[in-house]
């Protein structure tokens, strides 16, 4: 027999009105209007960007004041409208070398073509809180510096014709490449299927990985061989027209991060690469990408899988804080009858097990009385 | 392909750019400032949807999937004949119906010029303006090393 138990709706939508109440806040305090939150919480932004996996900031702004500055709750809404639209198609593969530059570092290479280009970094500040900042003091414009606009090639299209550096990873000229929004995740998995799923997990849980990676775990001596930050465009083909059509361009950030590799039954000592590219400017993202990317392809360069960063199945399957949020959070969701039945079972477990131990007294008084 | 087609192609290709990468508000106020004629019929959309973007392993590599955009998309006929497309980041059914027109506009010999110079010439001026401003804010952050002479020799 199955009884459904009703209830409860009067106090939901009570609920739901008494969030909007409080995300709201003091009425005597100005709404956050959504041109505020894509110009002054851009970061925020952009993670919601890039974990949501949809380009789109004003919609990334508005679930941000929705999920009142939660993250997963912001990445779950905009994960939900993703699914409301239909697919016009792929873009062509963005390239990162003909990126609008707005920051581009390199910690292997002092003198690069292009230079080291801080851009708005937060590296070399203090970390000290501004109360000017929050006595709403103006800021100075940019300063600038007209020079002539140079060309500035990957790093790893500098290193590699030493050979001493992997090529970017390649894969058979007749791979389609995988789709995790289409079809399941199954394992062992491509590269480029990895890759779409990290772009889009968890920065908390992959930048954890990527720091157990430099402790020892999985250990693969990595060095930052470039990252850039700035736009690129984007161009679609499209049946009705005999071109690519522009759509605009995209903030992305890009890591190549770089490994020492003594070499293996597999490959020769070399250096070997992860690789990072995340929506927006995150660079904490990227370079934890990129840790984790290198370090799960331990199969493919022979190395021995000891470690959690390693294990594909292990990260993979557990980056996308969608998942992992609606599975943890489903738990506080009404499991009365399951509780119930688990009830029933543990009192009756509990008295065998009180029958056994009575039965064990009454065996030693008899023994103690022989 | 023949050199006067890929210029014509290059020419369209590059007014859809332009018209991608500019703000609807803008676009409008040049539209009215022109006095372009904005009637048509609209074969498609405006709509909204998603592309997925793609990106390349290790930057040159074979292609992954990123993840998505949003897009909104228009196909329009002009009363003369012309269809003419747009596609354009973001979910602007005002902008998408208007670069749609533009670019039936642009098709139209008797119409091309005042679509260059009327519209895409001061909507590019403007895009070029800002990215050489954004560039040259960027290049006061490069680094200039130099090396310093420590203790005697």
């Amino acid at each position: 027999m199955y009884v459904a138990v009703k209830g409860g709706e009067a106090a939901i939508a009570n609920a739901h009105r008494l969030l909007a109440d409080r995300r709201r806040g003091d009425r005597a305090v100005p709404a956050l209007r959504l041109d505020q939150i894509v110009e002054q919480l851009a970061l925020g932004v952009d993670r919601v960007m890039s974990e949501g996996s949809l380009y789109d900031r004003e919609l990334a702004a508005l679930a941000v004041v929705q999920a009142r500055g939660d993250m997963i709750e912001a990445i779950f809404l905009v994960r939900a409208y993703r699914t409301t639209l239909p697919r016009f198609g792929y873009t062509n593969p963005v390239d990162s070398g003909a990126m609008q530059v707005e920051r581009r570092i390199s910690a292997t290479y002092k003198d690069l073509p292009g230079g080291q280009v801080l851009g708005p970094t937060f590296d070399y500040t203090h970390r000290l809180l501004d109360p000017e900042l929050a006595a709403g003091a103006e800021v100075e414009t940019p300063a600038q510096r007209p020079v002539e606009p140079e060309a500035m090639p990957r790093v790893s299209a500098i290193l590699a014709h030493e050979g001493l550096i992997e090529a970017d990873g390649e894969m058979p000229l007749d791979h389609v490449p995988g789709d995790i929004t289409r079809e399941p995740l199954q394992f062992p998995m491509a590269r480029d299927i990895r890759l779409q799923a990290l772009s889009r997990g968890d920065e908390g849980f992959l930048l954890a990985l990527g720091y157990s990676t430099q402790r020892g775990y999985a250990r693969n001596h990595p060095f930052v061989g470039e990252i850039r930050i700035g736009e690129v465009e984007l161009e679609l083909d499209v049946p009705e027209l005999p071109f690519a059509v522009p759509l605009g361009s995209i903030r992305v950030t890009e890591c190549q991060m770089v490994n020492q590799f003594k070499g293996s039954a597999k490959a020769p000592p070399q250096f070997t690469r992860g690789y990072g590219l995340v929506f927006g400017q995150s660079e904490r993202k990227a370079m934890a990408m990129a840790l984790c990317d290198r370090a799960l392809r331990a199969g493919e360069l022979g190395e021995d899988v000891v470690a959690a960063a390693q294990d594909e199945e292990f990260v993979i399957s557990h980056s996308d804080n969608v998942q992992a949020t609606g599975f943890v959070e489903h738990l506080k969701l009404p499991h009365y009858v399951d509780f119930q039945a688990e009830l029933g079972l543990v009192r009756r477990l509990r008295a065998e097990y009180e029958a056994r131990e009575n039965e064990d007294k009454v065996e030693e008084k008899k023994e103690a009385a022989e | 392909m023949r050199g006067q087609e890929a210029r014509e192609q290059a020419g369209r290709k590059a007014l859809m750019a332009t018209l991608a990468h500019a703000e609807a508000d803008e676009i409008a106020r040049l539209w009215n400032e022109a006095g372009l004629p904005s009637e048509a019929e609209l074969l498609r959309g405006p709509e909204t949807g998603l592309v997925t973007v793609r990106g390349r392993i290790g930057g040159g590599g074979a292609p992954f999937n990123v993840g998505e955009a949003t897009v909104t998309r228009a196909t329009v006929r002009l009363p003369s004949g012309q269809v003419g497309h747009s596609y354009a980041l973001g979910r602007d059914k005002g902008k998408a119906r208007l670069a749609a027109i533009a670019d039936a506009l642009w098709q139209d010999p008797a119409q091309r010029e005042a679509v260059e110079t009327k519209l895409a010439a001061p909507l590019r001026a403007a895009l070029d303006a800002a990215r050489e401003t954004r560039r040259v804010e960027t290049a006061a952050t490069k680094v200039d090393f130099f090396t310093m002479v420590r203790g005697e020799d």
